[in-house]
């Protein structure tokens, strides 16, 4: 695969987008761990919800 | 299960459990597919081996706009029905929008220098595809920075319906105004102007961007939820330990 001349601005482009979509993923990823975290923490304490007590 | 019983989180929950897996597998397929088809496109006959470019900046821009539609009907939901799920699903979305809109500023200055000879032009598109960036900036703002998440969602929902205008400014600048950029050449009345060899590849591309849309939006949702149960738990928490103290 030849990118030409401008190889540089086609790999950049493809370098930043890969980038940003990873940062995306892992954004995703570690804030629904740190929530499950905290939620765990919050349930070993017997801390629950409205709707837990109905149940 | 009805579409109705999705209005209950719990619910919502369950679902979206059940489908990322399969969503994470789709998305990884079709853009494994979607990047074999790029590479091995054939040159443009003027721009060359930078057409490459096009199969990550015409997707990012048309999701950038997508992910505003979202927030949109979301906060129609947000201040008309009161829907439990969209707040959330406005709030959600908001991240991942102005992400794909930044990847599709950057790239379209990355694949304007070649072409154009210059990375920026104050021009009606490139201009109003920055201000839907610093638009989704903030309503993020709104979202993140409300003590009181209710208020902070009306806020931004109206900022949203506000903002909507701007779409349509975005999509028919090129018509409508003498620009840099290039004139709509896929989503067009007489039909595509590219040719199959690059047209396939691209539509593969945005089907893969669009999956991961979807995949990233359904986990931040699922987060949203996850984070207002401990808001509730930590507010129970509070009032039993003050029911303690008195």
């Amino acid at each position: 695969m030849n990118l030409g001349p401008h190889a540089d601005f086609i790999v950049a482009a493809y370098a930043v987008t890969a980038f940003a979509v990873a940062a995306l993923i892992a954004w995703v990823v570690f804030d629904y761990a740190a929530q499950r975290r905290i939620i765990g923490d919050l349930e070993d304490r017997g801390v629950t919800r409205r709707a837990q007590r109905k149940e | 299960m009805a579409v109705i019983d999705l209005a209950n989180p719990t619910r919502f929950l369950a679902l979206v459990n059940r489908v990322l897996p399969w969503l994470v597998a789709a998305t990884a397929l079709v853009f494994a597919i979607g990047l074999y088809r790029a590479a091995y496109a054939p040159d443009d006959y003027q721009q060359g081996a930078t057409v490459k470019i096009m199969f990550l900046h015409v997707p990012a821009a048309w999701l950038g706009m997508m992910g505003w539609v979202i927030m949109s009907a979301a906060a129609l939901g947000t201040l008309v029905w009161r829907h439990p799920l969209a707040d959330v699903a406005g709030k959600a979305v908001a991240p991942i929008g102005a992400a794909f809109t930044l990847i599709c500023l950057i790239t379209g200055a990355l694949w304007g220098r070649p072409t154009w000879g210059t990375y920026w032009v104050w021009d009606a598109r490139l201009t109003s595809v920055l201000i839907l960036f610093l638009l989704y900036l903030g309503v993020m703002a709104l979202y993140w920075t409300a003590e009181e998440p209710g208020r902070g969602a009306r806020a931004a929902a109206i900022l949203t319906l506000v903002g909507a205008v701007n779409i349509p400014i975005i999509k028919f600048s090129v018509d409508w105004w003498n620009t840099l950029h290039q004139p709509a050449s896929v989503l067009r009345l007489g039909g595509a102007t590219i040719d199959a060899s690059i047209l396939v590849p691209l539509l593969i591309m945005a089907g893969a961007f669009t999956l991961l849309f979807i995949t990233l939006h359904l986990a931040a949702m699922r987060n949203e939820i996850l984070r207002r149960r401990v808001r509730s738990m930590r507010l129970m928490q509070a009032q039993t330990m003050a029911e303690a103290r008195s």
